[in-house]
């Protein structure tokens, strides 16, 4: 019971200083609806992605799924800079649950995506992206998002707690997400890759996760997937075991290396 | 009743190679000031987390208030305020912010927090900044904030790790009114620092540490006693050296020092500015004018000195920059 309103007060602290430093939300809200602006009508010209209503539905899932599974550099940066400002230790000197500070800090970034999925989807809709799948199988994609986000935080939180100075911690979550995001059917369709990228781009987690989100948007999933494999033709599932297997992994770790952390 | 209890604490970094704590053993009298005093790099700040359940030694035990620091840590924690050696607050909030999220995180409920956070603002005279960013705070608003937030549930037992390393003369004086304050409530406070001075104004007894172990013990006079006190020291022009010897005789009775070179005269005094008072006016019937006179009071390098054999050796000036910067490890 405490332990979940002591991880709520961290979270509570994370929406305090957004309202105090503003600048923030408006920088990792700005940042993705660039991305969706430019790849809109700089590629969007030139891929032919024989679907209705053009690059833009594909596009949307990809950028979706690339900006919550940059959560990860938030929250390692985030909990960095508390461990460089000796903030942990102090957290870890209170008598509050052993996991507070970790679920908060994803719970809050996890809730951070709410609004920037928000606004991207209104800057998608603007320029013309109209998901048909229906109410119920939208919503549920955001869910699916929401959710990919929370666990890719705990991966960040572990590199946080690693590397123990925000600069750094910028730089290696930076050089951890983007061949994620890239390497994948987020963008372009793999099929372009040399045979071995390919095969990792299918099991690359972002895109299933990227080929899932199109499902749910009511895209037929032609454009990335090379057919055949399993994730390729199961997305869906696939991103599930993958979200499990990350937070199974991840949670755990994370509390032992918070529990552990030292300056 | 003992307060905290240190025993044969070890802990080494890098494979072995660096012993921050060397078979430490310490103890604090329920209600006291103990004033741990060392050079930068002597295992304050390890002793002071271990003590704070934040590090586990390699080996050794501990108690604080009787409770097992490596047993019971969750306990320990419900009873201890923990300031560290660089201000741990969050600096995009305010500071009425940061109270209240620390009182909350000490389980009191809204109404308690904002209750205790007036107090305390009050208290350590942050009313006026309560609703500004930490980080428009000076240093030593800083760290008296940060003391504020270890105060929340009235500790039973206090660390505070350098309290005024960093912070200007006039920091460094509010805090120690402060300290002080806080210590005729009866807190046990267990405090570090890099300067003799400190620690005989704040401690009842010091601990002096070097190599993470402590390698004298006693009250600051006793300590004092031990380098040999405050020292009266005169330069004045050459014709006058022995003269001024002559004079420094009467005040002194201890053996008196000259350094031809710098022209010199020193020698120990027990009655302090008496004695200097006394010297001035004796140089000033017979007409000599000192180019200097002053009283030395025995400094942490001189309490090594004669501790150790060897200078407390300084490592890096880190210890300088602002209380809010942490340094980067
Ligand atoms: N995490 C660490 N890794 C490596 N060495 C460390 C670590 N923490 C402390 N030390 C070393 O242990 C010794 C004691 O450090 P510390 O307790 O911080 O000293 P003080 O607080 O007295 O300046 C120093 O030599 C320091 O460099
Ligand atoms: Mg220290």
């Amino acid at each position: 019971m405490s332990a979940v309103s002591d991880a709520l007060v961290i979270t509570k602290r994370q929406l305090l200083q957004l309202t105090r430093v503003p600048e923030v939300l408006l920088f990792s809200t700005i940042q993705p609806i660039m991305f969706v602006l430019l790849f809109r009508y700089v590629f969007g010209g030139s891929i032919d992605t024989g679907q209705p209503g053009g690059y833009v539905q594909l596009l949307m899932p990809g950028i979706f799924v690339q900006t919550v599974a940059f959560t990860l550099a938030g929250t390692a940066v985030g909990l960095a800079a508390d461990m460089q400002k000796g903030l942990i230790d102090r957290f870890r000197s209170l008598p509050i649950s052993r996991s507070a500070v970790v679920f908060g800090r994803t719970l809050g970034d996890g809730a951070l995506n709410i609004v920037v999925l928000a606004a991207m989807g209104i800057t998608g809709f603007i320029v013309g992206w109209r998901p048909s799948s229906g109410f119920f199988n939208i919503v549920l994609g955001f869910l699916f998002l929401l959710v990919f986000g929370f666990a890719m935080s705990w991966v960040g939180v572990i590199i946080g707690l690693s590397v123990r100075e925000e600069r750094v911690a910028q730089n290696a979550t930076f050089i951890a997400v983007f061949p994620l995001t890239f390497l994948s059917n987020a963008f372009a369709p793999t099929t372009g890759m040399p045979k071995p990228l390919q095969y990792v781009a299918e099991w690359n987690p972002v895109s299933t996760m990227v080929a899932g989100c199109r499902e749910l948007f009511g895209l037929k999933n032609e454009f990335g997937a090379t057919a055949g494999s399993f994730p390729s033709e199961n997305p869906l599932l696939m991103s599930v075991i993958y979200m499990v297997i990350i937070m199974a992994i991840f949670i755990p770790l994370s509390v032992r290396k918070y529990n552990k952390a030292s300056k | 009743m003992k307060a905290i209890i240190a025993e044969d604490l070890c802990k080494s970094y890098n494979n072995g190679s660096v012993k921050a704590l060397n078979g430490l053993n310490l103890d604090v009298e329920e209600g006291t000031v103990l004033g741990v005093l060392g050079p930068n790099g002597a295992g304050k700040t390890t002793t002071v987390r271990v003590l704070a359940t934040l590090l586990t030694p390699d080996s050794g035990r501990a108690t604080v208030a009787g409770i097992d620091v490596l047993k019971n840590p969750d306990e320990v924690r419900k009873i201890i305020g923990l300031s560290g050696q660089y201000a741990a607050v969050d600096e995009t909030l305010t500071g009425w912010d940061n109270l209240i999220m620390f009182g909350r995180l000490y389980h009191l409920s809204a109404k308690q927090a904002k209750t205790r956070a007036i107090e305390l603002l009050e208290q350590f005279s942050l009313t006026d900044s309560a609703k500004r960013p930490i980080r428009t705070y000076s240093g030593g608003m800083r760290r008296r904030l940060d003391l504020a937030a270890s105060l929340i549930i009235k500790p039973k037992v206090l660390f505070l790790d350098e309290p005024t390393t960093g912070l200007d003369p006039r920091g460094r004086q509010d805090m120690w009114g402060v300290i002080n304050e806080l210590v005729k409530g009866g807190v046990t406070l267990l405090l570090t620092t890099q300067y003799l001075e400190e620690a005989d104004h704040l401690a009842d007894e010091i601990a002096v540490i070097d190599h993470g172990k402590v390698i004298a013990r006693g009250t600051s006079d006793s300590l004092k006693k031990q380098v040999g006190g405050e020292r009266l020291e005169i330069v004045v022009e050459n014709q006058f050296v022995s003269a001024t010897k002559e004079i420094v005789a009467k005040v002194s009775g201890g053996a008196i020092n000259v350094d031809e070179g710098l022209r010199q005269i020193s020698a120990p005094v027990t009655t302090g500015s008496k004695a200097l008072i006394e010297a001035a006016k004796l140089l000033d019937e017979k007409g000599i004018h000192p180019l200097d006179i002053g009283l030395k009071r025995p400094s942490l390098d001189d309490v090594f000195l004669s501790l150790t054999g060897h200078v407390a050796e300084e490592k890096k000036d880190e210890d300088l920059a602002s209380s809010g910067k942490k340094r980067g490890r």
